[in-house]
Formats: structure tokens, C-alpha cells, sequence
């Protein structure tokens, strides 16, 4: 007979679901840890990093600099607990460094830096594998990006850039004129990912300074946009695949995300933006996280 | 003297307290008190002001370069804005905005830069703004403070309302000793908070409780240091500083800054213009401050530790300057 109650999801989707949750678990303990750094946005985005890192990306994490790699950069930098979590687990570098996330000597800065290559023999100013770009001041990410993806237009490759964005920046001009600029040059090898979670820090964004509609703005500065839900990672992963294939305009990835997703007591609340949980928050963090790990029933070595 | 009996341990406010209770007081009293936000009005300490004054407070979003663009209009309809944010974004990002539409026109418009320097801590190099003052010192009618502790704030946040010009006003995320009780604010006056003969320690905002701690140590090696407050960086008090050239010749400046452009470079101008005129004998600077480069995370109090702003580094520069000052 066919059991109802338990949702069932393909064999893919089950271990992406399982690595956003023990993504989800990492970013609690590195911020707790840290008694410092930002929850809600970094956990309502692990979907989408996982579904990107682990399936929808071209790239090695054992050799991050891969000249036929896929790019990413991430414009709004106060989330990277989420990108060191996931790239982390993909390989980038061992997870160990997690615990050291915003303490001296760390190269997991509280906002991610990006060096070219060694600065000097210190552990801080090597380059972090993985992490492409220099953020944390909001609105700075699209236009690297777009400078990006128009050197790699202009010299023919075939390499992708894809940039994270928040919502809460696009309150920046320079976001739009980064906007403007890939429109005007067709910069289809540009893909933003914008996490559309309606918070910033002092509430909701369109009670605090609306960006929306977004689709209609978008459009208007030369776009197509493709509006996905932001836990819908095999929905995400189409789109990505579908982009690559080959699109008529420069198009943009509009994720309807729920801000500090996982975690039923942060979600959809603009308060956990920056604030760091207590001991026993973290805790039952962890454990509904635990929880919602267990019921997956996932075996990691099971392929 | 303005010194009151300071506690270096038990910190309970900070400059931005100050900020946050002066801009209640100065609204109360003057309806054309208007204050500005960029989405962190819990940080510049605005967000009760906020909610108590609805029609004197304006939240533009994640928009720093909006925010002193609108603060230069509200200015323009005769209002008295106070245009708040990170220091790292403003006067940051919106420098050119803060050149030519509010000193260029010379608008009666207060930025106010929260979260400055390398005490932000975790936040890392990208918000520890440590080219501020440089990059404000440098502009026409622009008028440039940074208190050292929230009651000084708080009467520089009030003695703002009556300037007439643009000024900046560099606050710190940390709570700081109190060490003034705010009597006898003067923009432009620099405090002298203890006497003492064989040398002076110029500091300013969060340096300046370490300046007295370093000039206790000093005292235990028989040296009597000077330590001056420069809460106002521009315009700067020359007769201060000519004063303290012909008493020692010897000056040790402290600050949360880079080493160049900022309160050193500053003091160093006035010595060097006013050598054989004003200031009669040879005099020698040290300057503690961040040596060229970015900071990084961390505990605030550990990163300043790791870029030697310290109580032991003014002191440390104390002794050396009093070392090459023998030489001449
Ligand atoms: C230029 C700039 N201004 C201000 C800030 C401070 N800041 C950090 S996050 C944030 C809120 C922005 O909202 P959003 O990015 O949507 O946050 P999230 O959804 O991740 O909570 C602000 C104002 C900043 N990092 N950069
Ligand atoms: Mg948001």
C-alpha cells in the first residue's frame, strides 16, 4: 500500500535536501561559535547553494582556479556563512576552518575577501579556495561580476558567471547600474541569483524601502527573469541548466526565499537578521534541524 | 579640567549612546531637527528616535549615497539633518555626495559615522573604516569630530544643532570609559584631561582612555605626560598644539586610524608650519596608529592588540620619542 504521510523525493533530491540541512547545522554553530555574524539570510539560502554546488555547476573543488570553471560571486557578503558551509562540504577547503569563522587569524572572514594570489606567509592573507570576490559593502557584487562576464565575453569563453544578491540592495543604485551595464552589453553569460526574502535589517522590505516588483524593473532594464521558489532545488537546477543552454536576453534568477528557513522560530523573521542566538536557541536549532535530517533517511555512503 | 575619575573596566555606553540621547534632546527643542537612516538605526543608536519622532526621521534604505543626497535637499527647506550610517558607507560611499552637493553649498548637514575604525571586530576590514578622517579633513567647511566617550557625544551632538556648516561626527561600536561629563564641549577646543611636562599624548574617540592609561604607566617611570583630547580633528586647535611643542618638544599621537591622512598627519602639519615661528625648539612626533594596512575579524579588543593599538604602543612610542628628542 502506498504510504501518504511520507513525502517522497527522488534519490537526487533526498541527498540535496540532506546536505542544505547539515549546511543549515553549520551555519548555526559558526555564527554561535562566533557570537557573531548574520543567520536568517544565510540559512533561507541553503537550498540554493547546495543545488547549485552539488549538481548544477561546472567546476573541481579540489582545483578552484579550473580555467573552464563556473564563476560564483556573491554580492551580499554578510550571508557567506552559508558559502564557507558549502564549500566546505564540497571540498573547497576542510571543515575544520568553520570554527575559526570571524576570529583572528582566520581566513573565514565575518565578509568574504578575495586576494589574486598569496599576499604573505600568514594564513589570513591566502586566498580562500573557492571564494572569487572581495564583498560586504551592499550593491558592489553585480558590477564585478558584470566586469567579469564581459571580459569572458569579449575573449570568447565559454564560462558563466553567477552572483548572489540580496533583495535588501537593491535599495543600492549601483545595483541597477550594474543592471543597466549587462543589459546594454548582453551580458548573457551573467546570472543573477537574487534571494527574494522580503527582510533587511529593520524589517520588511517593503514596508522599510519596497524594490518591488522586481520582475517589472528588471525587465525594463533589458532582462528576462525566471521566478522560481527558493526551496525548490530541482526547480532551481532547471533553470540553471536552461540559462546555459542558451537565452535571447541576459536573465536573472528571482528566488522566493523564507528567511532563516529550517529553523521554525527564525523563519520569516526580520529580527534574526544580524542577531546571534543564545545557548539554548542554538541548541534547538540543532536539534530541529537533527530532527528534520533524521527523517530523510539519507545514507551519505549509500552511493 | 573636564576629567572626571574614569573606570577603565566597567563599560556601560559608548559613543554612540551619546549620539542617540543628544539627537532625542536636540529634536525635543528644535522641530527642524530632522535625522537620517540607512537601514541601521539600531546601530547609530537611532531607533527609538525613530519610533518617538515620526515626522523628524527618515529611513531611505540600503542607500548611502541617497541618504546625504536627500539629508543636502532637507537642508535646502531649511531643516537640520543629521545623516546617519557606518562610517564605511558615510562618508565612504557617499563622499562625492558629501563634496559637492553639502560642502561645496556649505548646508548646515551632520553626517554621522557609526561602527568606525577596528573595534567593529567581527565584521572584518570591509566595515573597519580606517581612512575616515583623512578622507574628511581634506574638505572645505567641513567641520570634524570624534568624541571620546558617550557624554561627549552627546554634547557635541547638541553643539552640532547650533553649527552652522557641515560636519562629521565619527562615532565607535564599543562602549568606551566615561571620561568627560560633557561641560565644557567646544568644537574646535581641544581638552586637556591631565597635565604633565615631559611630553604630550595627542589621542582621539576610543585612543583616548588609552592615552591616560599609557600616561599612568608613565608616571610610575617618572615621566609626566600631557594628554590632550583632540575630539575636533578639523578645525584643529593650533594653540594646543604649538603649546605643547614649546613645553616639550616631544608629541605621541594616538588614534584608530590609518597612519596617514588622519590626527598624526594632522598635528604634524600644525608642527611642522609653525617650526621657528610659533614653536621655538626642535620637537619630534610619534604617531600610533594602524601602519597601512587592512584590518581583519575578530574580538575588537584582540584585533586592536594585533595592530598594536594599545596602551603599551603609546607608551612604547612615548619612550622613543623622548629618546630622539635627546638626540637633537
Ligand atoms: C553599503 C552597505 N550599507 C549597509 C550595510 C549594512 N547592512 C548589512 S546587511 C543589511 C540589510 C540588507 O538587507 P538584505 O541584504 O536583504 O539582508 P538579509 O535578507 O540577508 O537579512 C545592511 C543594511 C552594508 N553591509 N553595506
Ligand atoms: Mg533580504
Amino acid at each position: 500500500m502506498e504510504n501518504l504521510a511520507a513525502p517522497q523525493f527522488s534519490p537526487d533530491l533526498v541527498r540535496l535536501k540532506y546536505l542544505a540541512t547539515k549546511i543549515r547545522m553549520a551555519i548555526i554553530k559558526m555564527v554561535h561559535q562566533a557570537q557573531s555574524g548574520h543567520l536568517a539570510g544565510a540559512l533561507g539560502l541553503a537550498d540554493l547553494y547546495t543545488a547549485l554546488y552539488f549538481g548544477a555547476l561546472k567546476h573541481h573543488p579540489f582545483d578552484p582556479n579550473w580555467s573552464q570553471r563556473d564563476y560564483v560571486l556573491v554580492s551580499n557578503g554578510h550571508t557567506c556563512p552559508v558559502w564557507y558551509a558549502t564549500l566546505a562540504e564540497a571540498g573547497y577547503f576542510p571543515k575544520v576552518w568553520l570554527s575559526r569563522f570571524r576570529q583572528l587569524d582566520s581566513p573565514l572572514q565575518g565578509h568574504p575577501h578575495f586576494f589574486p594570489k598569496i599576499q604573505d606567509e600568514t594564513e589570513i592573507n591566502q586566498p580562500v579556495p573557492g571564494v572569487e570576490n572581495t564583498s560586504g559593502p551592499l550593491g558592489q557584487g553585480l558590477s564585478q561580476a558584470a566586469g567579469l562576464a564581459l571580459s569572458l565575453k569579449r575573449a570568447q569563453k565559454p564560462n558563466v558567471v553567477f552572483c548572489f544578491l540580496s533583495d535588501g540592495e537593491h535599495q543600492e543604485g549601483q545595483t541597477w547600474e550594474a543592471y543597466m551595464l549587462a543589459g546594454q552589453y548582453h551580458l548573457t553569460n551573467l546570472v543573477p541569483i537574487i534571494d527574494h526574502n522580503n527582510i533587511q535589517i529593520s524589517g520588511r522590505i517593503d514596508q522599510i524601502m519596497s524594490v518591488n516588483p522586481l520582475p517589472t524593473k528588471l525587465r525594463a532594464f533589458g532582462w528576462d527573469v525566471w521566478q522560481i521558489n527558493g526551496h525548490d532545488q530541482l526547480e532551481f537546477q532547471k533553470a540553471i541548466r536552461l540559462i546555459k543552454a542558451g537565452v535571447r536576453r541576459p536573465t536573472a534568477i528571482l528566488a522566493e526565499t523564507i528567511s532563516g528557513r529550517g529553523v521554525s522560530f527564525m523563519e520569516n523573521k526580520f529580527e534574526w537578521h544580524g542577531k546571534i542566538p543564545s545557548q539554548a536557541e542554538a541548541a534547538n536549532a540543532i536539534t530541529e534541524l537533527t530532527t528534520q535530517l533524521d527523517n530523510l533517511n539519507y545514507d551519505p555512503h549509500s552511493t | 579640567m573636564t576629567l572626571i575619575q574614569p573606570n577603565f573596566t566597567n563599560l556601560t555606553q559608548g559613543p554612540r549612546d551619546g549620539f542617540g540621547a543628544g539627537i532625542m534632546v536636540a529634536a525635543k527643542q528644535n522641530p527642524r531637527v530632522v535625522a537620517l537612516c540607512s537601514d541601521l538605526d539600531e546601530s547609530v543608536r537611532l531607533a527609538t528616535f525613530a519610533h518617538n519622532f515620526p515626522n523628524q526621521f527618515v529611513e531611505v534604505g540600503v542607500a548611502e549615497q541617497n541618504l546625504v543626497g536627500v539629508a543636502a535637499g532637507l537642508a535646502l527647506g531649511g531643516l537640520k539633518p543629521f545623516a546617519a550610517s557606518y562610517a564605511a558607507f558615510n562618508p565612504g560611499r557617499n563622499w562625492d555626495q558629501l563634496r559637492v552637493s553639502v560642502c561645496y553649498s556649505n548646508l548646515p548637514v551632520t553626517i554621522v559615522g557609526g561602527h568606525a575604525g577596528l573595534t567593529v571586530g567581527g565584521d572584518g576590514a570591509s566595515h573597519q573604516i580606517l581612512e575616515d578622517i583623512a578622507l574628511t579633513r581634506v574638505l572645505p567647511n567641513l567641520t570634524v569630530i570624534v568624541p571620546c566617550d558617550a557624554a561627549q557625544a552627546y554634547a557635541a551632538t547638541l553643539a552640532l544643532v547650533d553649527h552652522s556648516g557641515p560636519a562629521y561626527l565619527r562615532l565607535s561600536r564599543v562602549d568606551t570609559p566615561d571620561l568627560t561629563d560633557g561641560l565644557n564641549f567646544k568644537i574646535g577646543q581641544a581638552q586637556i584631561l591631565r597635565p604633565g611636562t615631559d611630553l604630550t599624548i595627542f589621542a582621539t574617540g576610543v585612543m583616548v582612555a588609552k592615552a591616560l592609561q599609557a600616561a599612568q604607566t608613565l608616571q610610575i617611570h617618572n615621566l609626566q605626560a600631557q594628554v590632550i583630547n583632540l575630539h575636533t580633528i578639523k578645525p584643529i586647535d593650533v594653540t594646543a598644539i604649538v603649546r605643547a611643542a614649546n613645553q616639550s618638544g616631544v608629541i605621541v599621537t594616538a588614534e584608530e586610524h590609518q597612519i596617514y591622512g588622519g590626527l598624526g598627519s594632522a598635528v604634524a602639519e600644525v608642527v611642522t608650519q609653525n617650526l621657528g615661528h610659533q614653536i621655538t625648539q626642535p620637537t619630534v612626533i610619534e604617531m600610533v596608529a594602524v601602519n597601512d594596512c587592512f584590518g581583519e575579524s575578530g574580538p575588537a579588543d584582540a584585533v586592536m592588540e594585533k595592530y598594536h593599538l594599545t596602551t603599551e604602543a603609546i607608551v612604547a612610542a612615548a619612550e622613543k620619542a623622548l629618546r630622539r628628542r635627546a638626540q637633537l
